[in-house]
């Protein structure tokens, strides 16, 4: 599949992106650099090979139940493109009714 | 005999049950685990899902899970692994839940819950550890979901550690699926992991059910039942559910396999309008976490940390204080109830049948039309104790120790102090007494004669000139065996 300026134009409004041009363009590029990376591993003849999703030989790495301070709610906002009340606004949920 | 619809038709229920763990902070942060709170207060890069946060698993919430799943009699993985579960969906900031897929922490256990029909075993699929989602409002339209204008998120509960646990579907009736979740509320209260708070979401439950013709070989058309946030709604909303199933197959109806939502205020469920299959949440291993890999050390160090069982304690509480099952049932519905009614019996000392009536005939009473718990009651253990004691030694009469008992448990005072004020104290005392038993039999010659003749009736009369005499404070039994003592 080919990463075009249309398929990043629509993640980016899925994903509530407000990208510059500059930006769209440069993520064109690099998603596409991406998906190439991955089509050559996935040209490779890998049977032999386990599933690898961690390398690096560490297990069980966990931190003490320790609270640490929060961030303000202003902070927390921050970078929300609407706000209400204190809590981030997103568009309606569902999309029109389909039986 | 009639025939009834448990003969005609078999029902089939399997349950998952969602806990929040009461650790002090987050799954993957160090934010404060709470409820309530101003919106959006309680959160940071990790649990916002900001680009570079990174997630560390909290060592107590993976102990916690070991802990319900060694308690569920379930084997722990020898290698685990967080899973993304991927969904669009605003209450997830990250657009993915961190949880568990195909190799959960702890699998293959058990439980057995115990009812009228007799004991279940209900086999346990596993018990996995997530993250809980954020909480949406839903606003304009009819403030749900399906009409509104917009959403509003508060991230302050995403990131809490949640606990999935799993049971086989091996539930046969809705009696079967209260006492599964009942069951499960007081281990999970007696193993101190949650706070059990039904009302406030800290235990969710959802049902997958399906009925059945009985012989029938194929199981019925599965139905999810969703949003059950007490042990009655979920009886309402299986029953309810049970109902409509069988009714459809009497019909000659199809089912639609579905989820459904149920709805508290008017005790039905409904299609909740999501199609079953469209849900792909392309898992995959979650690389930002390493895997665990508990050993057997680590196991057998949090088995050890697993007290005595809710199951041990029933059994207990039967031998060791001979108490009935439905004083067992209220006495032991949480372990905090159960810890307050020993220290109430051990500082009594006598007869803890005695301590347990106390509380199950008259504080109960008081703490129903209060609303509250037995441990929010200013009443203390020992104070309990005190005031069986006091009516042991006669000191004040089951009657008054009514009007003592209400008083303690809105004031908080020792039982002994309010018989003193409110004058209930009974005289007891042989020496105070006997000079007014005295008087009352020179002031009566003619009664007190009556008696000596053999008259016993006529005490009574006597008993209650003392009475009148010592304005009602006079020990009755006491007063009574002073007049036959000196009169027969």
């Amino acid at each position: 599949m080919d990463i075009d300026r249309a398929t990043v134009d629509h993640v980016a409004r899925l994903a509530r992106l407000d990208l510059s041009d500059e930006e769209r363009e440069r993520m064109t590029t690099e998603l596409g650099n991406i998906l190439e990376h991955a089509a050559k591993i996935q040209a490779l003849d890998l049977d032999e090979v386990e599933p690898t999703s961690h390398a690096i030989p560490i297990r069980n790495a966990m931190r003490p139940d320790e609270v640490r301070p929060s961030l303000t709610q202003k902070e927390a906002l921050s970078g929300a493109p609407e706000v209400e009340d204190g809590r981030f606004k997103v568009p309606r949920i569902l999309e029109d009714e389909t039986p | 005999m009639s025939t009834t619809k448990e003969d005609l038709f078999e029902t089939t229920c399997g349950l998952e049950i969602h806990v929040e763990l009461a650790t002090a902070s987050k799954m993957f942060c160090g934010c404060k685990v709470d409820f309530g709170g101003e919106p959006n207060t309680r959160t940071c890069p990790v649990c916002l899902g900001l680009p570079g946060s990174l997630p560390v698993a909290n060592e107590k919430a993976v102990e916690y899970t070991m802990k319900i799943g060694l308690a569920l009699n379930c084997k722990i993985a020898e290698y685990s692994l967080f899973h993304r579960k991927n969904y669009f969906y605003p209450d997830m900031p990250k657009d993915y839940q961190i949880s568990q897929y195909d190799l959960p922490l702890c699998y293959a256990g058990h439980v057995d819950i115990a009812g009228d029909w007799g004991t279940t075993t209900v086999g346990i699929t596993r018990v996995h550890l997530e993250e809980d989602t954020g909480k949406s409002i839903h606003v304009g339209g009819s403030g749900r979901i399906h009409d509104s204008a917009y959403s509003l998120e508060d991230f302050n509960r995403a990131g809490t550690p949640l606990v999935e646990i799993v049971s086989e579907p091996d539930i046969h009736s809705v009696a079967e699926a209260r006492a599964f979740v009942s069951e499960l509320r007081i281990l999970l209260d007696s193993l101190g992991v949650s706070d059990v708070r039904m009302e406030e979401g800290s235990l969710r439950v959802d049902a997958n059910i399906s009925v059945r013709r009985r012989g029938e070989t194929e199981y019925g058309t599965k139905v999810e039942v969703k949003n059950m946030n007490s042990v009655r709604s979920v009886g309402r909303a299986l029953e309810y559910e049970e109902l409509r199933q069988r009714e459809a197959i009497e019909a000659g109806e199809q089912l639609v396999q579905e989820t459904r939502h149920f709805d508290e205020r008017t005790g039905t469920t409904s299609s909740g309008r999501t199609k079953e299959g469209s849900s792909d949440y392309r898992y995959f291993p979650e690389p930002d976490l390493v895997p665990f890999e508990p050993s057997a050390e680590w196991v057998d160090r949090v088995q050890s940390t697993l007290g005595e069982t809710p199951t041990d304690r029933r059994a207990r509480f039967a031998t060791e204080y001979g108490l009935g099952a439905k004083d067992i049932e209220v006495l032991t519905a949480t372990s905090a109830t159960a810890d307050w009614f020993e220290t109430a019996a051990k500082a009594y000392g006598g007869d803890a049948k005695k301590v347990a009536n106390w509380i199950m005939a008259d504080l109960y009473g008081l703490l129903n039309e209060a609303s509250i718990e037995l441990t929010e009651s200013k009443i203390a253990p020992d104070q309990l104790a005190g005031l069986v004691k006091l009516v042991d030694g006669k000191s004040i009469s089951g009657k008054q120790a009514k009007s003592v008992l209400a008083e303690m448990f809105s004031s908080g005072k020792d039982a002994d102090a309010v018989a003193k004020e409110k004058g209930l104290e009974q005289i007891s005392d042989t020496g105070a007494l006997e000079g007014i038993v005295d008087e009352v039999i020179s002031e009566h010659a003619e009664a007190a004669a009556k008696v000596r003749a053999g008259n016993l009736g006529t005490i009574g009369f006597l008993v209650g000139q003392v009475m009148k005499k010592t304005r009602g404070q006079a020990n009755p039994g006491l007063v009574n065996d002073l007049l036959r003592r000196k009169l027969t």
